[in-house]
C-alpha cells in the first residue's frame, strides 16, 4: 500500500496529481509527468496507481467528467463542457458520460436543473441532500422534497 | 452491503480558520467550499486520498441545533474530550516533527502501541485526532 512507498516518493506523486488538477483541459503526458517528477515511467505508473487507485489516464478522465459535471449543471451546452475539460471529441465524450454516469450529458443536465432550478442552487449538486435540507431548509426543503413549480425554489 | 465511508461531519468554531488549519498545517486539499445564503459546504481530505472528505461543519445554531446544544459541543471542544478518528502517517516520527513546526498542538509525542506508533493532536477548534503509523 501507499506506506511502503516512501515520503519522497509519496510527494513527487501528489505533485504529479496535482499538475493534472492545475491543468486538466491541457494535461501533460504520462511521460512528461514522469520525468517532472524524476521517476521512470514504470515506476510512475505503478506507484501512481498504488496511491490513488487507478492509472494517471484513468484520475485525468474522471476530474474531466466532474468538471464536465459542473459546467453542465451551471447550464454549459454539451459541446462546451466537452471541450473546456480537455476531450477533443464530442462522440467520444457522450458515449464516454453515458457509459460512467448512466445517462448521456443531456439527460443528466435536464435531471439536474430541474431538481435544482435556479442557478443559485446549482453548487448544492454535491452536497448531500440530507445536510441541505436539516441545515437550510428554507432554502433548499421546496428544491429537493418536491418543488410545486420550477423556478419557486429561490 | 455498505461498501465505502464517504464524508464525516467535524464541527469547527471558525471554518476559515479550520479551512487555515487543515490544508496550511495537516497538507490536506479543499474539496468544496460552496456558500449559499449563510450555508457553506466545506470539506477537506487528504490530497493522496482520493474519495473521502471531512465536512468542516460551522458549529452555529441553527435548524439542526438550538443554541444550547451549540453551546455544550462547544464546551466539549474547549474541553478537547472530543475525538474525531485516526489519521494514517506513513512516517509517524518524521509527520509529527513536521505538523510540530507548523505549530500543530500535540498533546502526546509518538509513542509505541501493539498496533503502530501513534502520537495525538488538536485542530484549531479541538477536535482530537489521532495520528498513527500503522504495523503491517
Amino acid at each position: 500500500m501507499a506506506r511502503s512507498l516512501s515520503p519522497a516518493v509519496l510527494a513527487r506523486l501528489v505533485r504529479a496529481r496535482d499538475r493534472l488538477h492545475d491543468a486538466p483541459a491541457a494535461a501533460p503526458t504520462v511521460a512528461a509527468l514522469a520525468a517532472d517528477v524524476r521517476l521512470s515511467r514504470a515506476h510512475f505508473l505503478r506507484s501512481f496507481a498504488l496511491v490513488f487507485g487507478v492509472t494517471p489516464h484513468a484520475y485525468l478522465t474522471s476530474l474531466r467528467l466532474d468538471l464536465a459535471k459542473r459546467a453542465l449543471a451551471r447550464g454549459a451546452s454539451v459541446t462546451e463542457a466537452c471541450f473546456d475539460v480537455g476531450f477533443s471529441s464530442l462522440g467520444s465524450f457522450s458515449s464516454l458520460f453515458a457509459r460512467e454516469v448512466g445517462v448521456a450529458p443531456r439527460d443528466w443536465q435536464r435531471r439536474v436543473r430541474t431538481v435544482l432550478p435556479s442557478a443559485e442552487l446549482w453548487p448544492a449538486i454535491w452536497i448531500p441532500a440530507c445536510f441541505l435540507i436539516q441545515h437550510a431548509p428554507s432554502t433548499f426543503g421546496e428544491a429537493l422534497l418536491g418543488p410545486r413549480g420550477v423556478g419557486q425554489a429561490s | 452491503m455498505i461498501i465505502k465511508h464517504s464524508h464525516t461531519t467535524i464541527y469547527v468554531t471558525d471554518q476559515d480558520r479550520a479551512k487555515a488549519f487543515y490544508t496550511e498545517k495537516l497538507g490536506f486539499e479543499v474539496r468544496d467550499d460552496v456558500r449559499m445564503g449563510t450555508f457553506r459546504w466545506l470539506t477537506v481530505a487528504p490530497k493522496t486520498q482520493p474519495d473521502g472528505c471531512l465536512i468542516l461543519f460551522a458549529l452555529e445554531a441553527g435548524p439542526m441545533m438550538d443554541a444550547e446544544a451549540c453551546a455544550a459541543l462547544r464546551t466539549l471542544l474547549d474541553k478537547g474530550v472530543l475525538g474525531v478518528g485516526v489519521l494514517q502517517a506513513d512516517d509517524c516520527h518524521r509527520t509529527y516533527q513536521e505538523l510540530k513546526e507548523r505549530g500543530v498542538q500535540f498533546a502526546s509525542a509518538p509513542k509505541e502501541m501493539p498496533y503502530g506508533i501513534e502520537a495525538m493532536f488538536r485542530d484549531d477548534s479541538g477536535n482530537f485526532w489521532s495520528l498513527c503509523e500503522r504495523k503491517a
